[in-house]
């Protein structure tokens, strides 16, 4: 394990935060918050010293980096970051509890949007804006971010695509041009013009500038912490449509924006991930809405309420406009399982992920018809190409790890004795990085009741949903720490 | 620069370490997907998988984009029918082949315009050119030419018994009562440029500078026994193996081809008339005792097996044979290769790979490029030949007062007939060539380069 390396990427990954955290303390000294100037100025200062600590240390790193140590550079990098990253919550003592704080910043660096809080609108506005912030910094990836801006790998090493494949989502990543600095820096430049795009929209709207940066980076990231206690309830119908249809262009794989940029636009529409999900929005809308004829006064509203939840549930976003937990139990089950599918790989969403759901679906097909006919050799094809054997066996063990970590967090968490719908809700809604869920943890409440150990189980659920659950089980694998 | 490299097999791979080091966007195409994963691991490149003769793929793969195709892939057919689909949907791009089929060597340079090829290569026809100066010059485990041939460099292992041993650097010229210049020494698999100071151990290997006549006196002040080989034994019988017989054709030595395969035999046979060809199979030892081989003045083994050549070549050692010659695919693991007696060590897909970084050099620059290229010291340093002309700095200026870059040393002048070791007080004007060895990371693509 060279632990040194890692130990250099961890310096990286803190002394980024630290320099993006400058924003909310700008924000704090020009609003005059003091206690909150402090925290800020406090938590800087020490994520840059650890940094400088962690570099000086680590500067003469050998080389030898593979897939274990990229994966736990993720984990242990993740982790880290939202240790550091939680501190001015703690220590402005905004959010008086150091777990709760935790579950904030990791709520918020995985896009999950799950709170303690019962009313954001007590958290100062560094405080709302670096909530926020992070939604977008852990959308796309502290690592890439660093991929695309620091030349880590001198010239030629190729190892960085470890690093990559453990943060960005799905179960094939690739690179989109030959250099992986160039590969994340298309990355970010699309997702930062979508933002800023989405914000000049919502600028439109006659949303002030403070909201339509918080309510991107949300968006963007398909977080969902909004800055008002009822989300998106009390905005306009032309903001609530504006942030449904750029939430499900983030729940978009981003190579298919940059397929779009060279003009492909042919092998975009065909793309079989992207029809199944646009073709799931569609559906489960059209399913919501009449099940929900009469509930609103027209049936515009209805539609627009039903694409709004849809479209924040299928991308893990968890915004809401209206407490979809007091709809009738048909469209709440269309709801928990687009929560659990999520949205598309390579995209800045939480899930399952469409494509694991085809690749899924087509092996059972595939399965089933062998039980009639056992000799008759198919393959499986996406896009029509054919899917590696290898691929398929990992995806199937994927749903299995995935299935296992979900029934035992609900287990654990139900200790506290709440409603059943309530203890899966908030499981599913912490690790597939939503947000809300139902009942005592719905859009209209908050995870504050849980215990001290419900809330670091749930902690770890929304890290291993965000980073696909092998960067961090790997964390608890005792072979991992051995030296080779 | 966007270049394509067809074929992940050794050579393409080695390229892709070469390529990717010196920071070009490299697209690696190859049909076999577990073997492109692992080369993505290693260097920064994307990859695509499919037949790289097939338009989807190259389309896929961007070629309309690209600068340079290099197609290597183990088969002739394919390398061609990419060129030629590459070049079809992209009028521009430069395209290099492997060509190993001796059948298809002059038809690839007559339709090379035809195939739209700039530039073909056969690593198998180049070890057997590079086996042959080895064998035409014994003493040296490897020589490198430049300025057509009046400057060399030449390696040396430093034995135990060497005169050599424990000597400063400024006294070297006293010993060999000629003027060399060590320009780079490989110690423990490290290339380092020595100066003045730098003491030789046993086991350095040395890459010495000098004009030809200079490096025999060498060689005789050293007393290195330079035989002359007479008669050489070549165990297998595979592509290097025909194309050095060819090329010993008209010398005065004697060539004897041990291969297993009968019909292999036969078709050398007929092949190569004037080379002696025997039946039998090299791993056994009483076979090559049958045959004579410490009778031999020099042994290559050729086999397409690296063990199987490693044990060959030990075996001869052990016979004492005078020179030995290995061939070896894989050099990855040079501190174990180091420590074995296995003579001068040959890599085809290295030598070739010289030849193609020299060209994309070339294409980057068009005037001032490189004219020669040699990898030196296991690859940790450079030898390159540039031409001095008119925008080159510095002429006419004493080395003394010239800053270079570190890791950079002049080690010759070659004007007109003349050859110049340099020192400080020598100059260089236009229209000389100068070789200058590098073995820092800098990628020197110009003369200028090198002034600091």
């Amino acid at each position: 394990m060279n632990y040194k390396m890692i130990a250099r990427f961890f310096a990286f990954i803190l002394g980024i935060e630290a320099i993006l955290m400058l924003q909310s303390l700008g924000i704090s000294i020009y609003d005059g918050t003091s206690r909150t100037t402090w925290a800020f100025v406090i938590t800087v200062v020490a994520t840059g010293a650890v940094a400088a600590l962690m570099g000086f240390f680590s500067r003469r790193a050998e080389k030898g980096f593979y897939v274990r140590e990229g994966l736990l550079c993720v984990g242990m990098g993740w982790i880290l970051m939202s240790l550091f990253g939680c501190l001015p919550f703690w220590i402005s003592g905004e959010i008086p509890a150091f777990v709760d704080a935790l579950f904030e910043i990791v709520s918020g660096f995985t896009t999950t949007g799950a709170s303690i809080l019962a009313n954001s609108e007590t958290l100062t506005r560094a405080s709302l804006y670096w909530r926020s912030f992070s939604h977008w910094l852990g959308g796309m990836g502290v690592l890439v971010f660093l991929l695309a801006v620091i030349p880590i790998s001198r010239g030629n090493e190729g190892f960085t695509i470890h690093l990559m494949r453990a943060e960005s989502t799905g179960p094939s990543v690739g690179k989109l041009v030959p250099k992986m600095r160039q590969t994340a820096a298309v990355l970010y430049i699309v997702y930062v013009v979508m933002t800023v795009i989405n914000v000049i929209f919502l600028l439109l709207g006659n949303m002030d500038l403070f909201e339509a940066l918080c309510t991107a980076f949300g968006t963007a990231g398909t977080g969902g912490f909004g800055v008002k206690a009822d989300s998106m309830g009390s905005y306009s119908p032309y903001i609530q449509t504006v942030t449904a249809v750029f939430m499900l262009l983030f729940g978009i794989n981003f190579s298919c924006f940059y397929l779009l940029l060279l003009r492909q636009v042919k092998s975009v529409l065909k793309d079989e991930e992207l029809r199944l999900y646009l073709g799931l929005v569609i559906g489960a809308t059209l399913l919501i809405t009449l099940n929900l004829l009469g509930t609103f006064a027209s049936v515009g509203e209805t539609i627009l309420h039903a694409f709004f939840q849809v479209s924040s549930l299928i991308t893990t976003t968890g915004f809401s406009t209206v407490n979809y937990d007091l709809w009738p139990s048909f469209s709440k089950a269309i709801l928990l399982i687009l929560m659990m599918i999520g949205s598309c790989a390579g995209s800045t969403g939480g899930g399952f992920k469409c494509i694991r759901l085809l690749l899924l679906f087509k092996n059972m097909r595939r399965n089933l018809s062998q039980i009639i006919r056992p000799r008759r050799v198919r393959v499986i094809t996406v896009n029509g190409k054919t899917v590696d054997e290898s691929l398929i066996a990992t995806t199937n063990s994927y749903f299995s790890i995935y299935m296992v970590i979900l029934l035992l967090s609900f287990v654990v968490v139900s200790l506290d004795g709440f409603s059943i719908a309530t203890n899966f809700s908030a499981v599913i809604a912490c690790f597939n990085n939503i947000g809300p869920g139902f009942e005592a943890v719905g859009p209209a409440c908050n995870f504050s009741a849980y215990s001290v150990l419900s809330k670091l189980v749930l902690i770890l659920d929304m890290l291993a949903g965000r980073l696909e659950i092998y960067p961090i089980l790997i964390l608890f694998n005792y072979r991992t720490w051995k030296k080779r | 620069m966007k270049i394509l490299i067809a074929g992940d097999g050794r050579v393409g791979s080695t390229l892709a370490r070469q390529l990717s080091a010196e920071g070009h966007d490299l697209v690696l195409i190859d049909s076999n997907g577990s073997v492109l994963e692992n080369t993505e691991e290693k260097y920064d490149l994307m990859s695509v998988q499919g037949n790289c003769a097939s338009m989807q793929t190259l389309l896929q793969a961007d070629v309309e984009h690209a600068e340079l195709l290099i197609a290597c892939t183990g088969t002739d057919e394919v390398n061609l029918l990419s060129c030629l689909t590459a070049h079809r949907l992209n009028p521009k791009i430069h395209t290099i082949a492997r060509i190993r089929d001796p059948e298809y060597l002059e038809q690839a340079y007559k339709m090379r315009d035809a195939f739209g090829l700039s530039l073909t290569f056969n690593p198998e026809r180049q070890a057997a050119r590079e086996i042959e100066r080895l064998l035409k010059s014994p003493g040296f485990l490897k020589r490198d030419y430049f300025a057509h041939g009046r400057v060399e460099i030449a390696e040396l292992r430093v034995e135990e018994e060497s005169r050599l041993c424990n000597v400063p650097l400024t006294a070297i010229s006293g010993i060999v009562k000629c003027r060399v210049l060590v320009c780079s020494v490989l110690r423990d698999g490290q290339a380092i440029a020595p100066d003045g100071r730098f003491v030789i151990r046993a086991g350095d290997r040395l890459f010495v500078t000098a004009s030809s006549d200079n490096l025999a006196i060498m060689l005789k002040n050293l007393g290195v026994v330079t035989h002359k080989v007479r008669n050489v034994l070549l165990a297998g019988g595979g592509m290097v193996a025909y194309y050095l017989a060819q090329q010993l054709e008209n010398s005065s030595i004697t060539v004897h081809i041990l291969e297993r395969d009968p019909e292999r035999c036969r078709k050398l046979a007929a092949l190569v008339p004037h080379a002696q060809i025997v039946q039998g199979d090299v791993g056994d030892q009483s076979f090559l005792d049958s045959e004579g081989l410490a009778n031999y003045d020099a042994l290559v083994s050729l086999t397409g097996s690296d063990e199987l050549n490693m044990i060959v070549s030990l075996y001869a050692d052990s016979k004492e044979i005078p020179q030995i010659i290995t061939r070896l695919g894989h050099v990855e693991n040079n501190l174990i290769i180091d420590s074995l007696p296995l003579g001068s060590v040959i890599c085809p897909r290295k030598l070739c790979c010289n030849n193609i970084v020299r060209y994309v050099r070339a294409m980057q620059n068009q005037s001032g490029a490189a004219l020669t290229i040699h990898s030196i010291a296991d690859g940790h340093a450079e030898a390159m030949e540039f031409a001095v002309d008119e925008d080159t700095l510095h002429c006419g200026e004493p080395l003394r007062q010239i800053k270079l870059k570190p890791h950079i040393l002049l080690v010759g002048i070659s004007r007109g007939h003349e050859v110049e070791i340099p020192d400080g007080n020598s100059t260089f004007s236009r229209g000389d060539h100068v070789v200058i060895v590098s073995s820092g990371e800098d990628v020197i693509l110009q003369l200028n380069d090198i002034f600091a």
